[in-house]
């Protein structure tokens, strides 16, 4: 005997959605706008202007920081990708009973803070740390230098902070996966490197680009590790809205740099979908 | 086969060292904590729990301690309650707009938190909001609400209707059902979205760089402020402590639905 649930009225449904909406306008949705409100704020007077904006792109010292923020971001994805990919690979077709405690230690430094981690590359990379010693102990540098200072130092860090993420997307892609061709493949003889290049490599590109995408849109909008770790000498556009709302107190422009940085993360947000719909067309 | 031997001994090796390069700042971090030293330096050239101790009689670290708790318990369970409510309209509800609201209560996650954190700064001010915990709670409801709302949506996709359609032939109010059948069922995905929720804001930084710092100072805050001017062993202390505190939620998801699909993957 089937007793139909009686549906809900929808004003209970609007109610119960109502706090979540309200919360989300007040604390994500206005945030957004007032931001973009702010950045064509006239400095006098009260027509709208876009001189921030103007100010930005005619300053080739900002071309030179966006220019900077991509490349750090791009040799982010390079090295973090390709790191990533054996680890998610390892997790996904492990058999180990450890298997369910080394994904969680995988992904475990992900809700630890970005600030200690930071802080740990600063005592492995300092000038005292871990690797000026070694080095120094084993006569390959006769002084210690510095490395904890600068972009290397930055995307080395980063690196290690985006890692996580990059498993994680990479790992849930390969979970979807189907062994089964896999298995064809040793099957019909296929040696173990042949089955990695021939079939594990190419079904896993959607999962590479997601991870890909993800450690890219996080590297450009990170703050707190190059503001550390770039001893002042690493300008990405992070650093530079910290510097004007906090420093300068330049708010129309700090806006102008924020919607400039989300208008290249939505540029490469497109970018990335036209790629995905492309590579799954063909497949 | 002896070939083959090599190649997965050098598999697991790569595997290995990825490992070690991802736990590294954590474990030296903790082996620098036991340093007696007043500047940072490798390896320590002493073993004690002095500087444990200063941390533990540092108001500075304590005050922020109890600001990050409550920061982060505060605004984990307004975001349970409101996204636990909005969850059981977009799981079960049946309205026009169901699935573009469904996106817009994820959409914050794809929100870069520096941006978001000038926004909160500019619309903060005014109210005179900055600088204070109401302030800080209201920013952490917006990165984690999509978080509670997705793991309770979860569970609620999850839930077996017979068992209310049960308790409701029995008698029950729907009021009852919900008390007695839903919720428990829902246990360890609310469990699970509130702590989640309360890591992300505990180990929050950019946005509490932003609006906070002078009055309001969480954890990160304070190490972040503390590292830029010194490197003493006392900072690795604290950070051992607060990753500590952090295992524990950690571990409870882990056990309580797995850690990899409370953060979505």
């Amino acid at each position: 005997m089937k007793v139909p649930v009686r549906k809900q009225p929808s004003w209970f449904q609007v109610l119960l959605i109502l706090p979540g909406v309200a919360a989300l306008v007040v604390t994500f949705l206005f945030p957004l706008l007032w931001l973009a409100r702010t950045s064509i704020q006239p400095t006098t007077g009260h027509t709208l202007s876009l001189h921030a904006y103007a100010r930005l792109f005619e300053d080739s010292f900002y071309w030179w920081v966006i220019g900077r923020t991509i490349f750090i971001g791009l040799l982010c994805v390079v090295i973090t990708v390709p790191m990533a990919f054996p680890v998610a690979l390892f997790l996904a077709r492990s058999q180990s009973r450890w298997r369910g405690t080394l994904t969680a230690l995988a992904i475990a430094p992900l809700l630890t803070s970005t600030v200690i981690r930071t802080y740990g590359w600063m005592v492995i990379l300092g000038r005292h740390g871990l690797i000026n010693t070694t080095l120094v102990w084993a006569g390959i540098l006769a002084q210690p230098t510095r490395l904890d200072n600068g972009p290397f130092a930055t995307v080395v860090a980063l690196v290690e902070i985006l890692l996580p993420y990059g498993i994680i997307s990479i790992l849930s892609h390969l979970s979807r996966l189907d062994t089964e061709l896999e298995q064809a493949a040793s099957l019909l003889g296929a040696r173990r490197l042949q089955v990695f290049w021939r079939v594990l490599l190419p079904l896993s590109v959607p999962g590479l680009m997601t991870a890909s995408l993800l450690v890219f849109v996080l590297a450009i909008s990170s703050l707190v590790t190059p503001q550390l770790m770039g001893g002042g000498r690493v300008f990405v556009l992070a650093t530079e809205i910290f510097n004007q709302t906090t420093i300068a107190l330049d708010w129309p422009f700090a806006g102008a740099l924020s919607i400039t940085l989300l208008g290249f993360f939505g540029i490469f947000v497109a970018l990335y979908q036209r790629i995905l719909q492309r590579v799954e067309s063909q497949s | 086969m002896k070939h083959g031997r090599t190649v997965r001994m050098a598999w697991h090796l790569l595997i290995g060292l990825i490992y070690l390069f991802l736990l590294a700042p954590l474990i030296i971090v903790l082996i620098v904590s036991f340093d007696t030293r007043p500047y940072l330096s490798f390896p320590p050239a002493s073993f004690s729990l002095i500087s444990y101790a200063r941390v533990l009689h540092n108001p500075l670290f304590l005050q922020a301690g109890k600001t990050s708790l409550l920061i982060g318990g505060c605004s984990a369970g307004l975001s349970l309650i409101v996204g636990t409510s909005a969850a059981f309209a977009l799981v079960r509800g049946h309205f026009p707009g169901r699935k573009s609201l469904q996106w817009f209560f994820l959409s914050p996650m794809l929100m870069p938190h520096i941006v978001l954190a000038v926004g909160l700064m500019m619309t903060l001010q005014p109210l005179g909001l900055l600088d204070t915990l109401a302030g800080l709670i209201l920013a952490h409801i917006s990165i984690t609400l999509p978080y509670t709302t997705r793991i309770v949506s979860s569970g609620i996709a999850q839930l077996d209707r017979t068992l209310e359609e049960a308790a409701r032939i029995h008698g029950a109010s729907p009021w009852q059902s919900f008390c007695r059948v839903i919720l428990p069922a829902l246990r360890p995905h609310l469990i699970t979205g509130f702590l989640i929720a309360f890591l992300f804001s505990f180990d929050e930084a950019v946005i509490a760089l932003f609006i906070a710092g002078h009055r309001a100072v969480t954890l990160p805050l304070a190490i972040y402020q503390y590292i830029q001017f010194r490197t003493d062993p006392q900072v690795a202390s604290l950070s051992v402590l607060v990753v500590l505190l952090s295992l524990v939620p950690i571990i409870i998801i882990e056990r309580l639905i797995n850690l990899r699909r409370a953060v979505g993957g």
